[in-house]
């Protein structure tokens, strides 16, 4: 067992990133009710820009702070003009609006970037490797880790040391109530849906130089996504961390001690949760 | 101070207030009784907002409701406790009567401290989650929460719903001394022998109308009303 620090760490990179693309995921859940199918396909968007400016600056950093911007903008009129108009009618009918527009970014991706990977080179300090555990590991997944978990500290301390989040715990459990009580809650979620956004966005700058950047990327994290909300609990935060690191782990070492079985191990993690406790890890019964 | 005129009000197709009109004035504590189903609840419902009367008119100080959202109704001094108390079941008491406290609401009025030194339960039970609570103990929270905005008015929908007979009392005696700090109150109630006690001045509803107005002594005189509209 001479590979179980590299596997290790590999599903602690993997589960961070997971972790960043299912916090927002989880969190406009929880928040609003809706399942939002368009979220990879933003964080997607997030990797494609990351691209662009890359190529144009070289300025990694710089991408890093510029991309979950513009999905905050987005996000941001995505909620406000599109999402609020078919809410009165249902989440149904909310499903279908976020999965047309993971589509049509998918084939708006390919129209502008070309159907075909691309190559995004992180170069610099962060391109280099680190002594840990006694191997020589790329220092880019370390980073990948930290950041996520700087991102789940913070969204944690906001949750629960601020008066926003207060009112943002409150809006899980009962929104309406929110209102009802002097709070501009239309836009609270504005705001909740554009910080997902965000966050996917940023996950996005994240996984363009670890996974390759193809119009095909959003669909793969998705499902792994999706599986770490349900597995955690949805609307949980503390339920999306450890599911992430869970699924992380899972894929890695799926991949090394059951090479033919990896692809159905999330799966089955899923059917046994979901056999044990429907709500997920994490999740308040309904 | 609250002028409803005449509203109509849907749900979906169901037409569940065919012009429903009440006032009242500062400082009384008006009930409104009714069996169930009849619109009571709908009726504190469009008056905040929650719902959306397609006709009439609501005033409040002067001001028209109708169209205004749940929020800034709010704002304006009118306070919402809801059937089911609706807590947030995953905050503590503390963090559940923070919520209660608008952005821009006057300084002066009710605060955590007065609350607590109102309701000792809840200072005891300060830090449990409000999932964790008694029915009664909720029922207070849900109270204290809306009176941390300062409200004018509050519109309480069966506060009594589902309490054992000693804790009926002192929801009530705890809504008598509400309106006693000055906040005018308009509560929903199915039992009428209970807020009797409390109560200034009554209205029942038949189907998505009033049949009744009037105070403790017209109330219990008017027995058929009563027998039609109230007992079962």
């Amino acid at each position: 067992m001479s590979d179980f620090p590299v596997f290790f760490l590999h599903g602690l990179a993997y589960g961070g990133l997971l972790f960043l693309v299912s916090a927002g995921l989880t969190l406009v859940f929880g928040m609003m009710n809706v399942l939002n199918f368009a979220h990879a396909a933003m964080y997607m968007l997030g990797a494609y820009f990351s691209y662009t400016i890359l190529r144009m600056t070289g300025q990694f950093w710089l991408s890093l702070m510029i991309c979950p911007l513009l999905l905050f903008v987005i996000g941001a009129v995505i909620e406000r003009f599109l999402l609020r108009r078919v809410h009165v009618f249902g989440h149904v009918h909310e499903l279908l609006l976020t999965f047309g527009l993971a589509y049509i970014i998918t084939e708006v991706v390919k129209w502008v970037w070309g159907n075909f990977p691309l190559a995004v080179n992180v170069g610099g300090f962060l391109g280099g490797t680190v002594e840990i555990f006694g191997i020589t590991y790329p220092l880019y997944r370390i980073f990948i880790f930290a950041s996520a978990a700087l991102v789940g500290i913070m969204m944690a301390l906001i949750l629960y040391r601020t008066r926003l989040g207060i009112i943002l715990r409150a809006a899980v459990n009962d929104s309406e109530m929110v209102n009802a009580l002097g709070f501009n809650v239309p836009l609270v979620f504005m705001g909740v849906f554009a910080f997902g956004a965000a966050l996917s966005g940023f996950a996005g700058v994240i996984a363009g130089p670890l996974l390759s950047t193809y119009p095909g990327m959003a669909n793969e994290i998705l499902i792994d996504a999706f599986v770490v909300i349900v597995v955690g609990g949805f609307g949980s935060l503390g339920g999306a961390v450890v599911a992430s690191l869970i699924i992380g782990e899972l894929q890695s070492f799926g991949v090394l001690l059951f090479p033919k079985l990896s692809l159905a191990l999330v799966y089955l993690l899923m059917s046994v949760v979901l056999i044990i406790k429907p709500s997920g890890l994490f999740g308040e019964k309904q | 101070m609250l002028e409803v005129k005449d509203i109509h009000s849907f749900y979906g197709k169901s037409h569940i207030l065919q012009g429903v009109s009440m006032a009242l004035k500062e400082g009384e504590l008006v009930c409104l009784l009714g069996r169930n189903g009849v619109g009571k609840s709908t009726t504190l419902k469009s008056i905040m907002g929650l719902v959306k009367p397609s006709e009439g008119s609501i005033r409040f100080n002067e001001q028209e409701l109708i169209g205004k959202r749940p929020y800034e109704v709010a704002r304006l001094g009118v306070g919402y406790v809801p059937e089911d108390r609706r807590i947030f079941r995953s905050l503590t008491v503390h963090e559940n009567l923070l919520m209660g406290i608008r952005n821009g609401a006057k300084k002066g009025g009710w605060t955590i401290e007065r609350v607590y030194e109102q309701f000792p339960q809840l200072k005891q039970r300060r830090e449990n989650k409000g999932g964790h609570l008694s029915g009664g103990e909720q029922q207070m929270l849900t109270v204290a929460r809306t009176l941390m905005g300062d409200p004018k008015l509050i519109l309480v929908d069966e506060p009594t719903e589902g309490l054992a007979p000693l804790i009926v009392k002192e929801v009530l005696e705890m809504l008598a001394a509400v309106r006693s700090s000055g906040v005018t109150v308009l509560m929903v109630e199915q039992n009428f022998k209970a807020s009797i006690k409390v109560a200034d001045r009554f209205y029942i509803m038949g189907k998505g109308h009033m049949v009744f107005d009037g105070d403790t002594e017209a109330l219990l005189a008017a027995e058929e009303i009563r027998r039609n509209y109230l007992e079962v």
